[in-house]
């Protein structure tokens, strides 16, 4: 399966990046074939307001059906849900480890959205 | 004409001079409470025959069988109030700003559009002053709407008084906006200085004629009149650093009505306010 990462990085040794709007890349892993890319989020990074719903388009569109990340806001969170992506919140270290953790069962799938959003 | 009582920083005093300036004036007055995430205006006056109505603002509906995702939508937002996933587009009425693009847009005719409540106008009479309070609903944060809808109230047969927000940001220039002149509400300290700065900076932007008014003059130090001397702003009025003046207003009494000695204060600023806005309507007799 494709899941996406929030992370400092393209690599599988960058750290998580906990923030799932303003995360500076987005690396979208297939868990079977160990494929790895990125999709940079500097736009998410400057933005305004809006950044977690514009993330969660964007992971959207990468076909992913999870996202590993540390925390996700009520409005990212309703976006994602919408499109069908699943989300795991409490990634942390780095891609690599958060993938592992993922596959291990040890990431808990959020079933709301576990921070406040920062504008409404 | 349009008198718009503003600053950069706030607790200086704005509702303190519109409030005089409404009651100093003669004949019908329109006072409108544009501070729409804290109005208070009505905390000094007596008013009477209230009325309220709802201020809301419209919010995208997609219609799921009939949206095929094409992506207009979400490119025409300016505020990623409606975003396009894989299936359809997804509405964030928190961002929407209601400008109707993505329903004017969209190629299938998918959106429609319903009214998402953002506060209300609050209308009354108080003797010769008609108030109008703008009240942005608890949890809402799209104040400018709000701030409009409480403009529009305005005839503007006789003197128009705006007590706008603090700030320099998109809810003051909503209310400061096509004002005839405006005041700069200001004390002699350090943050005054610093925020009546950033409010100068914004008004001349929207090449509004304004002068400033020192509260609490004699507290503090001489930087805000440094200041004035040196970009040409006039000093239209001093307030006294008077523990008097804010007994009063603890009481929730209007300080022309508390300390009448100040109402010719208030006529004087009217008359010089007046005059400030006929000068900027007059032909300019400067080089070409």
């Amino acid at each position: 399966m494709k899941v996406v990462v929030t992370a400092e990085a393209a690599t599988w040794d960058a750290c998580v990046d906990p923030r799932f709007g303003r995360a500076p890349v987005f690396v979208l892993v297939d868990t079977d074939t160990r494929e790895l890319s990125g999709i940079d989020n500097s736009r998410g990074v400057a933005a305004g307001q809006g950044a977690g719903v514009q993330a969660a388009a964007v992971v959207c569109r990468t076909g992913a059906t999870a996202v590993l990340t540390g925390h996700c806001g009520p409005k990212a969170f309703a976006a994602l849900a919408a499109g069908g992506v699943r989300v795991f919140t409490g990634a942390a270290g780095t891609v690599a480890q958060a993938v592992e953790s993922f596959a291990a069962g040890r990431l808990v799938e959020a079933q709301a959205a576990d921070v406040g959003g920062h504008w409404a | 004409m349009i008198f718009a009582v503003a600053s950069g920083k706030g607790g200086t005093g704005k509702t303190t001079v519109a409030l005089s300036l409404a009651l100093a004036a003669e004949g019908p007055v329109e006072l409108l409470d544009c501070d729409v995430e804290e109005p208070n205006c009505h905390l000094f006056l007596h008013v009477s025959s209230v009325r309220h109505e709802a201020v809301g603002l419209p919010v995208p509906v997609v219609d799921p069988a009939r949206c095929d995702a094409c992506g207009v939508c979400g490119e025409a937002c300016q505020f990623g109030g409606i975003v396009v996933l894989p299936h359809g587009a997804h509405v964030v009425p928190s961002l929407c700003h209601g400008c109707g693009a993505c329903a004017r847009l969209c190629p299938t005719g998918a959106i429609s559009e319903t009214v998402r409540r953002l506060g209300e106008v609050v209308e009354g009479e108080c003797g010769t002053v008609h108030l109008v309070t703008g009240r942005l609903d608890v949890g809402q944060t799209l104040a400018p709407p709000v701030v409009r809808a409480v403009r529009r109230r305005a005839n503007g047969a006789g003197l128009v008084v705006v007590d706008a927000p603090p700030g320099t940001s998109c809810p003051v220039m909503a209310a400061v906006r096509d004002a005839d002149v405006a005041v700069l509400v200001t004390e002699p300290t350090p943050f005054g200085l610093n925020d009546l700065e950033l409010a100068v900076v914004a008004l001349r932007r929207l090449s509004l004629p304004f002068g400033v008014v020192v509260n609490r003059a004699g507290c503090g130090d001489r930087r805000v009149h440094n200041y004035c001397a040196a970009e040409e702003i006039p000093i239209l009025l001093e307030i006294p650093h008077d523990r008097r003046i804010a007994e009063a207003y603890a009481r929730g009494e209007a300080l022309v009505e508390a300390l009448p000695e100040l109402k010719p204060d208030f006529r004087f600023l009217l008359d010089r306010l007046r005059a400030m806005s006929a000068a900027a309507k007059e032909p300019s007799h400067a080089n070409v």
